[in-house]
């Protein structure tokens, strides 16, 4: 069954058209990693079924019932926001909160959950991370890893059925990268629903159960990633891992030269 | 002696009681503009425009000699509070909607990634962090509110600066009355930067505006 379906998305920004009709399909259980070449929509892509964006027009249909991407009214989005978790590139914790506040706000808040309920809850999903210990420090007392991983706790608090994630280890120094993928990998193992844009190939091809790579807002190739990575069949897609490959062993070759 | 008491019972109250309604009127006006509410906004903006182009002594006259010429007559200390809450309100509207834009737009993403509306957000995420921003030119401009309200004295306000005209009137020690004056000034002046001094610490202390 599946847990998410878009069709037909196109979003456009003035006269420059971002999404050219995106169809998606999410199982249950599903690791979706979404590639691409910078400025290909993958950005908006999440945005747009995650209403920050308003669509142009598409569809959407989750858990069982059909939305108008164009149409969303405020309690539509808000309910089914509520059901959904989005990790930001940057990570965009509350800056005047901890780490627990940051994960229980949106069960007090949104959810009206009882505070003693939502912080133990919050502590669950901060062991989750590892990040326990940090419970009461705020996020300029973190480090970039850290405050990524409170950021999934945040999206884990109320067991989604989904979680977004916009480049999570983008903005992240090399050394913290592996931290916050190995939460992701976990979350992954224990059957979280997940689409993931990024451009760990390593995490894409490991870990993800299905690849899809887009250029000009288009989908050009999608398939399973064991079969994705061995064997992609679009000339467009082989040109793209090749670059990406040729990036990862410079900018390994990199940090061997620095350390 | 004689001058302080006026100061405690007149500047002090005038001061907090203005001052408090001028950050409720900042606050709304700030966050209508923010928010971008049609006709509200270009009323805030209007009002913005009016106070901040006219001179605070010509608001008072207006106020407590003009409106009584046409039918509206307030006591003294009502019109200095309504004046100074509302000059200072269309400053600190300013101040308060300069910090909220600077409260990144990831945090309000993140609030609506949560389910949180936008009211809630506002509350709990947004301004809050920007009172932390305008903490300090909003006390400055506290700090110079109470010099300000010397001006009330024009309009038959008893505070410090008409009581010592008075007092000077009677006995002719101008100078060291008026030093006197100047003294408490600087001295209110500089409890307030102490307890300025002390927020921002303890603002800090909890994280900063390290992004
Ligand atoms: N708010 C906006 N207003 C105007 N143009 C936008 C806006 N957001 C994105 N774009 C444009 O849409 C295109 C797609 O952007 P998007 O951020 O979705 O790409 P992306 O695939 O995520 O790229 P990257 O890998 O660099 O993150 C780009 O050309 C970008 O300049
Ligand atoms: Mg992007």
């Amino acid at each position: 069954m599946s847990v998410l379906e878009i069709r037909n998305l196109h979003k456009g920004f003035g006269s420059l058209v971002v999404l050219d009709g995106v169809d998606l399909s999410v199982e249950k259980g599903d690791v979706v990693t979404i590639l691409g070449p910078s400025g290909s929509g993958k950005t908006t892509l999440l945005r747009c079924i995650n209403f920050l964006e308003t669509a142009d027009s598409g569809t959407m249909i989750f858990d069982e019932t059909s939305y108008d991407l164009a149409r969303m009214t405020r309690a539509d989005k808000s309910r089914i926001r509520m059901r959904t978790g989005f990790v930001f590139q940057n990570y965009n914790l509350f800056r005047n909160k901890t780490a627990l506040q940051n994960v229980t706000e949106g069960l007090i808040v949104a959810r009206k959950m009882e505070k003693k309920k939502a912080d133990e809850i919050g502590m669950r999903m901060l062991a989750k991370v590892g990040m326990a210990e940090r419970a009461d420090y705020y996020p300029s007392q973190l480090s970039g890893g850290q405050q990524q991983r409170v950021a999934i706790a945040r999206a884990l608090a109320s067991d989604p059925e989904i979680i977004y994630f916009d480049e999570p280890t983008s903005a992240l120094d090399p050394e913290l990268i592996s931290e916050v993928l190995a939460v992701m990998r976990n979350l992954a193992e224990e059957g979280m629903t997940m689409i993931v844009v990024t451009h760990e190939m390593g995490f894409a091809k490991n870990v993800s159960s299905k690849s899809i790579f887009m250029e000009g807002g288009k989908i050009v190739e999608q398939g399973p990633s064991k079969e994705f990575f061995t064997n992609p069949r679009m000339e467009r897609t082989r040109e793209f891992l090749r670059m990406e490959e040729d990036r990862e062993t410079a900018s390994s070759l990199n940090a061997g030269k620095n350390s | 002696m004689k001058i302080l008491i006026p100061g405690l019972t007149m500047t002090i109250p005038l001061t907090v009681i203005a001052f408090s309604i001028a950050m409720v009127i900042a606050v709304i006006t700030a966050l209508i503009q923010y928010a971008n509410v049609p006709i509200l906004k270009q009323l805030a903006r209007f009002y913005i425009w009016v106070i901040r182009g006219t001179p605070l002594l010509v608001q008072l006259y207006v106020v407590f000699f003009g409106l009584p010429s046409i039918g509206f007559r307030v006591a003294a200390f009502p019109s200095a509070v309504a004046v100074f809450a509302v000059n200072e309100g269309a400053y600190c509207a300013e101040t308060m909607r300069a910090a909220i834009e600077s409260v990144p737009a990831g945090q309000l993403e993140a609030g609506f990634c949560v389910g949180m509306n936008y009211p809630q957000i506002m509350m709990r995420i947004v301004l809050p962090q920007a009172f932390r921003t305008a903490f300090p030119p909003l006390f400055n401009s506290l700090i110079g509110m109470v010099k300000d309200t010397s001006l009330a004295a024009n309009i038959t306000v008893a505070e410090m600066f008409f009581a010592t005209q008075r007092i000077a009137g009677r006995t002719y020690q101008f100078m060291a009355l008026y030093l006197e004056l100047a003294f408490i000034y600087l001295m209110f002046s500089t409890v307030l930067t102490r307890v300025q001094a002390y927020g921002e610490k303890r603002l800090n202390s909890y994280g900063g505006n390290k992004s």
